[in-house]
């Protein structure tokens, strides 16, 4: 019985040290799985586009901030559960979204794309440059019907719960063999592997891997942004929060003014992906 | 407590759960000869064949299943010589590489289960067969595999009801098995309780039927003792 | 072998830390097990239907679902629940309950369904001679249960706790979902970053191996403790 109460005792302490009161600092989550928005060096600290962009909107707003590692398919329920008060995650503004949580306006935007392993017959389509699907244009939908005949039964990796998936399921591109996987870096290695015809993510992502793998990926097709791809990346805040969501809109607005967003941007993109 | 977020993910379960029966069975067959094989390599007197089958069925008893299935799938997916070969056309689908698993992972427990039986089976029952003249070969046919059968029946609608839970695990390489699909739309609805419920009734009526299908096969085929 | 190195460049420190948590959240997990299983064994065997029927609804739901539905069911919903508890107590705060705790608990109750049966099973074949002479003694229920009782029947539970123990063990494999850093996560963090899943994969099925083969050691010592006397 002795060892029963002093291990009962043991657990409560824990678990009460653990109800911690809310201290005056704002907790930031983030995946710190999706180079280059936001990843881990070698040593495990967090570290990205995002990242940065955190301290100097935190400075802005002269608060404290923490920035809390989470995985991606727990991230909005995280939020919720107030395990932190703030996304910044490479998450993408869209209506479904919203209907849970609130966004601040974006501060990056960044287009899709798929890519392929080099030597696929998906190389080399037809397609312009970039298209939007907010309003799309006759071009745009000519693309659609390109990519819908090119991917016919063909298998495209995602990440699961992404902006990208909801693009693959909504059927602009046809019937699709969709796989999700639960991070980025899954969808890499099953796409270098061969067990995935194409892959659909940022852009970004998948010049990042090529550029560290040194693998043969290559994008192909139009860039994609707009319709089921969100207008842009923003904070994720819980609803009520409206404090906290004028207080990163007024941040955001001084650090894209003071040019801190396209300078950050350009250090981790290589190109300036500011909104 | 949405009702309506219940009816309408019931469908898409019960089409998820479809899968996860497929998944089960298969598993389960090639699973039950993996088992049968190992097993009588287990009451071999050959030291070596003995320490193998021993080795084996340790391994895949003593690791979670998480593990087995991610070595297959990421594992053998990473070596560049191994996607040359023929055996990529089989290890290249999730399906399969999760059936392997599967099937490695319930041949190690079926082994141990009918091992068991074999050792304990009444030896009154082969001596009865000796002295009748049978030969050895046709006594571990005829009489030793049935009786052993017989009295896995029980340990084995066990092993059946943990497989079942085990195929939850298809999931975590791209399967959309009824797990699979239950995580999706919580993740996408955060209505967590909800979908356990109609989730976890699948699982539940699934449990039952199995467990009633082994009552009536020990009622059947079981024999006073 | 380099990249198992201690330090800096490999990962062996990262992953014999993850290998202390996995036991650590075991241990926690099969005490929590014990706690609920103490709480259910007597609803279960008690002849009460209603507190039969909560006894049995406990085992068969938790033993009849995939542990990775349950550990998403507290991952997701965990937090709110308690929060919900504490708000009709008039606590509005949020609280954080640390994965740790999270992860713990979710392992905790589907332990708990596993020795539940263990230990009904194991009261039942205790000597019915025994609960007789403790209500003659005179003895009340609570004291003789906790006093005469239970220490039988953990003698006897012991080989079947061991298995729950298994059980249990390669279950936290599972809980990566909370973020908690098992050797799992651990794994699949240093397979990510070194894109090398097979060693890394192989490695972490040496260690719960190594988990494995210890434990048994120990329990083999703890049975024939506990069977002098006998």
């Amino acid at each position: 019985m002795n060892i029963i109460k002093k291990f009962s005792l043991g657990l409560l302490i824990t678990l009460f040290l653990t109800i911690s009161a809310n201290a005056d600092k704002i907790k930031i989550g983030t995946e710190g799985a999706y180079p280059p928005w936001n990843s881990k060096d070698a040593s495990g600290k967090l570290i990205g586009f995002e990242v940065e962009l955190a301290w100097a909107l935190c400075r802005y707003m002269g608060k404290q901030c923490v920035i809390v590692e989470q995985d991606w398919d727990g991230m909005i329920p995280a939020l919720i559960m107030r395990k932190f008060d703030a996304i910044m995650a490479g998450m993408s503004i869209t209506a479904e979204r919203q209907k849970a949580i609130s966004f601040s306006q974006g501060y990056a935007d960044e287009v899709a794309s798929l890519a392929v392993m080099k030597g696929s017959s998906l190389e080399g389509m037809d397609t312009p440059a970039g298209i939007n699907l907010t309003k799309p244009n006759a071009a745009a939908k000519k693309a659609l019907k390109t990519l819908t005949a090119a991917l016919a039964g063909k298998t495209v990796c995602v990440q699961t719960a992404t902006i990208h998936q909801n693009f693959l399921d909504s059927g602009d591109v046809g019937k699709v063999n969709v796989r999700t996987y639960k991070t980025q870096d899954e969808v890499n290695l099953d796409l270098a592997s061969g067990r995935c015809d194409a892959a659909l993510a940022a852009a970004v992502a998948f010049s990042d891997y090529a550029e560290k793998s040194g693998k043969p990926v290559v994008l192909v097709g139009p860039t994609f942004s707009g319709g089921a791809f969100g207008n842009g990346v923003g904070v994720g805040i819980r609803k009520d929060d409206t404090e906290l969501l004028n207080a990163f809109n007024k941040a955001i607005d001084k650090a894209r003014k003071n040019g801190d967003i396209s300078r950050i941007a350009t250090k981790w993109f290589g190109f300036d992906a500011s909104m | 407590m949405d009702i309506n977020l219940m009816i309408t993910s019931l469908p898409k379960l019960l089409d998820a759960a479809v899968v996860t029966i497929k998944l089960l069975s298969v598993s389960l067959f090639f699973g039950l000869f993996i088992g049968l094989l190992f097993a009588i390599l287990r009451l071999s007197k050959n030291k070596i064949i003995n320490k193998f089958a021993y080795g084996y069925s340790y391994v895949f008893r003593g690791t979670p299943l998480l593990v087995q299935i991610f070595i297959i799938y990421f594992g053998l997916g990473q070596i560049e010589y191994f996607r040359s070969t023929f055996l990529w056309v089989v290890f290249k689908e999730p399906y399969w590489c999760a059936i392997i698993a599967f099937a490695l992972n319930t041949g190690a427990y079926t082994s141990e289960i009918l091992r068991s039986a074999f050792q304990t089976i009444k030896p009154g029952f082969i001596e009865a067969g000796k002295s009748l003249g049978i030969s050895s070969k046709i006594i571990f046919y005829k009489i030793q595999i049935p009786i052993a059968i017989r009295q896995s029946l029980p340990a084995y609608g066990n092993e059946i009801i943990l497989m079942m839970k085990g195929t939850s695990l298809a999931s975590t390489v791209t399967l959309m098995d009824l797990t699979g699909v239950a995580k999706y739309i919580i993740s996408t609805t955060f209505k967590p309780i909800e979908v356990f419920i109609v989730a976890g009734g699948i699982y539940l009526f699934m449990t039952f039927i199995i467990h009633n299908i082994i009552k009536f096969l020990e009622k059947k085929y079981g024999y006073s003792q | 072998m380099e990249l198992l190195a201690f330090g800096k460049t490999g990962w062996g420190d990262e992953l014999f830390i993850a290998t202390l948590m996995t036991v650590a959240v075991s241990i926690t997990a099969m005490f929590i097990g014990f706690l609920f299983a103490l709480l259910f064994t007597p609803l279960k065997l008690s002849k009460n239907k209603f507190l039969n029927f909560i006894g049995n609804s406990y085992t068969t739901v938790i033993r009849g679902v995939p542990e990775l539905l349950v550990i998403y069911l507290f991952f997701f919903g965990g937090s709110g629940a308690v929060m919900y508890v504490a708000s009709i107590f008039g606590y509005n705060e949020y609280i954080e309950i640390n994965a740790f705790i999270t992860g713990s608990f979710a392992i905790g109750i589907i332990s708990g369904a596993y020795s539940t049966e263990v230990f009904r099973g194991a009261i039942k074949s205790i000597d019915k001679g025994q609960f007789e002479a403790s209500q003659v003694l005179g003895l009340k229920r609570f004291v003789y249960f906790f006093r005469v009782i239970m220490p039988q029947m953990l003698r006897l539970a012991i080989p079947n706790l061991s298995n729950v123990w298994q059980i249990t063990l390669k279950d936290t494999s599972l809980i990566s979902v909370t973020g908690l850093v098992e050797i799992m996560r651990q794994s699949y963090i240093a397979a990510g970053s070194t894109r090398d899943p097979l060693f890394f994969y192989s490695f972490a099925a040496v260690l719960y191996l190594l988990l494995t083969f210890l434990s048994m050691k120990l329990i083999n010592r703890l049975e024939i403790k506990y069977s002098r006397g006998f």
